[in-house]
């Protein structure tokens, strides 16, 4: 029989890099939550100032609307794209003429950089030379301008990441319906359950894994979203669309505040693990159940 | 069932296809606009594509070696993320470790972290600690495709594992017994029974790697600048180059689309992210 040795040397390569990319820096990280350090203020040198950061953050205006609009805009966004992926994906379990093709083009925004995303979505926005308000302007009157109107650009982003993520969760749906047994359905057919019976009673219950699964990874890159909304909306217009990645960048970067930078990082690795960790759990404890 | 109408069913698929199309479309129509078309009425249509700002890309030699750089990097950081992965998840899946559910969950963290941050730590770490002589890793290819790991890694983990999982342990015990090295075991019989979830695997990493900006942004100066970061220096406080701009998306677009063709038929089997078994 194989030895555990084989196992760890097999292990070695990734823990010894994530150690040194991923682990080091984070101690690095916690280690400067701890002081107040602006390389680029009149001290630059680094101050420990213990647990002063933290008890900032609970106080600050700032980070606590980061925080909000990050909320609200998983929930809203999630929310969303399960519901639309959900439908889509039902509709992709019939045959019709040109499914793969439409399922490819479907799939298309998945593989686009967010980064470019967030410039073509700033291409069809801009006031004067996009081509979303030149024409809500033309044909209704409205006037859109994601530079001044807060909700305007809150719900682009939303639609933005709608657009771009959609793709991810039909395809997850997709995968969790096919792999369905029939019998259940079957069977509820024959009991002359309807249709919303059947989703509740049965389709829900069975993919829970797989949405919990989307949420999860959908949930971990919105908390880290930088780059489109920083290319769209750069956090404004003032402070709506700033969200917690956007806010720590902010943070770091202009500010170069890199102590509290670092102290708010740290709260928001805390807080998306601590969530994850949950979702994992729940993920994992139907399946264990399931062995017996 | 009852049957719907195929037509009706027809123009629903087109209308989500259209959908899902225009901005990719509208990519296409600026980078074909001379500048000073931009902000006249946009059409939808082009009668006469304008292609200076693809002459002036592709002439562009800073922008072909961000070009090549990207590709370097990209391919390298696939390759070794998916060999990785498979190792891990093979270890993961084949052996028994006190906390082998932490270990993997703790790969996945380090998935988690707001990139915004590890920025400065990993900027400082590359130019201080991890150096040899004069060489240090920033603005390497060698560099990046390490730094790149931090979330590529864990997600080929997070893929490979149920792909792994799902090969009967039977299959290499056979093996074992019949006195085949654990080597010739894992790449002649896991290798190939994991194909398409190694396939899906590359591609996605490839992609993530290709399509990667903050990092890259921060972390190289010259040598190492891949396309995206090109991208962002035509945004600037005198104005957007809003034509060249769309044309580097464009070509940022072009292998990834190309590339993610090849995995099409797998890629619903191999996200499944272990969420369903089978």
């Amino acid at each position: 029989m194989q030895s555990n040795k084989l196992g760890w040397i097999l292990l070695a390569p990734t823990l010894v890099i994530l150690f040194f990319f991923g682990v080091l820096p984070f101690l690095y990280v916690v280690f400067v939550s701890f002081h107040q350090w602006n390389p680029f203020a009149a001290s630059p040198e680094m101050i420990f100032n213990g647990a002063e950061n933290f008890r900032r953050i609970v106080f600050d205006d700032a980070f606590l609307n980061s925080l909000g609009v990050t909320a609200a805009f998983v929930v809203f966004a999630v929310f969303s794209e399960l519901i639309i992926g959900y439908l889509l994906a039902q509709a992709f379990m019939k045959e019709f003429p040109g499914k793969s093709l439409f399922r490819t083009i479907h799939t298309l925004p998945l593989i686009m950089a967010p980064i470019i995303v967030g410039s073509v979505w700033k291409l069809m926005t801009t006031p004067s030379i996009g081509i979303i308000p030149h024409y809500l302007d033309e044909w209704f009157g409205i006037t859109m301008n994601i530079g001044t109107s807060a909700p305007v650009a809150f719900m682009t982003i939303v639609i933005m990441d709608i657009w771009h993520w959609t793709p991810l969760v039909t395809l997850t749906l997709i995968a969790a319906l096919v792999s369905l047994p029939r019998d259940p359905f079957e069977q509820a057919q024959i009991d002359g359950a309807n249709k919303a019976q059947t989703f509740w009673h049965i389709t829900l219950p069975m993919i829970t894994p797989a949405v919990v699964a989307t949420v999860f990874i959908r949930l971990m890159d919105a908390m880290r979203t930088v780059d489109e909304v920083w290319m769209l909306t750069g956090g404004g217009p003032g402070s709506s669309t700033r969200f917690l990645g956007v806010h720590i960048f902010k943070e770091v970067f202009p500010k170069t505040n890199y102590g509290y930078g670092s102290t708010i990082s740290v709260i928001v690795l805390y807080l998306t693990i601590v969530v994850c960790w949950l979702l994992y759990v729940s993920m994992l404890a139907p399946r264990k159940n399931r062995k017996g | 069932m009852k049957k719907r109408n195929p037509l009706l069913t027809t123009i629903f698929w087109i209308f989500i296809s259209l959908l899902t199309l225009f901005p990719i479309y509208w990519l296409f129509v600026i980078s074909v606009k001379p500048a000073v078309q931009l902000f006249s009425t946009p059409d939808l249509i082009v009668d006469n594509p304008y292609w200076g700002n693809y002459t002036e890309v592709l002439g562009n030699r800073l922008l072909r070696s961000y070009m090549i750089n990207s590709l370097v990097i990209s391919t390298g950081n696939a390759v070794l993320c998916t060999v990785l992965g498979f190792f891990t998840c093979y270890a993961l899946s084949r052996f028994q470790f006190r906390g082998k559910e932490s270990i993997f969950f703790w790969t996945i963290t380090n998935r988690m972290a707001p990139p915004a941050v590890f920025l400065l730590p990993l900027f400082l770490l590359m130019t201080q600690v991890y150096r040899i002589g004069d060489f240090t890793l920033l603005d390497t290819r060698i560099g990046m495709i390490l730094v790149y790991c931090t979330f590529n890694l864990p997600f080929a983990i997070w893929t490979l594992r149920p792909t792994i999982d799902a090969i009967p342990r039977e299959l290499d015990e056979a093996a074992y017994v019949d006195g085949a090295s654990p080597w010739k075991v894992i790449t002649e019989i896991v290798v190939p029974l994991c194909r398409p979830g190694l396939a899906v695997t590359l591609i996605l990493t490839w992609v993530f790697a290709w399509n990667e900006y903050l990092l890259a942004a921060t972390l190289t100066n010259f040598e190492a600048r891949t396309l995206t970061t090109g991208l962002s220096e035509y945004v600037t406080t005198t104005g957007t180059e809003w034509g060249i701009m769309a044309t580097i998306s464009v070509f940022t677009l072009i292998p990834a689309l190309i590339v993610f063709g090849l995995v099409q038929k797998h890629i619903v089997a191999g996200l499944t992210f272990g969420a369903v078994k089978g």
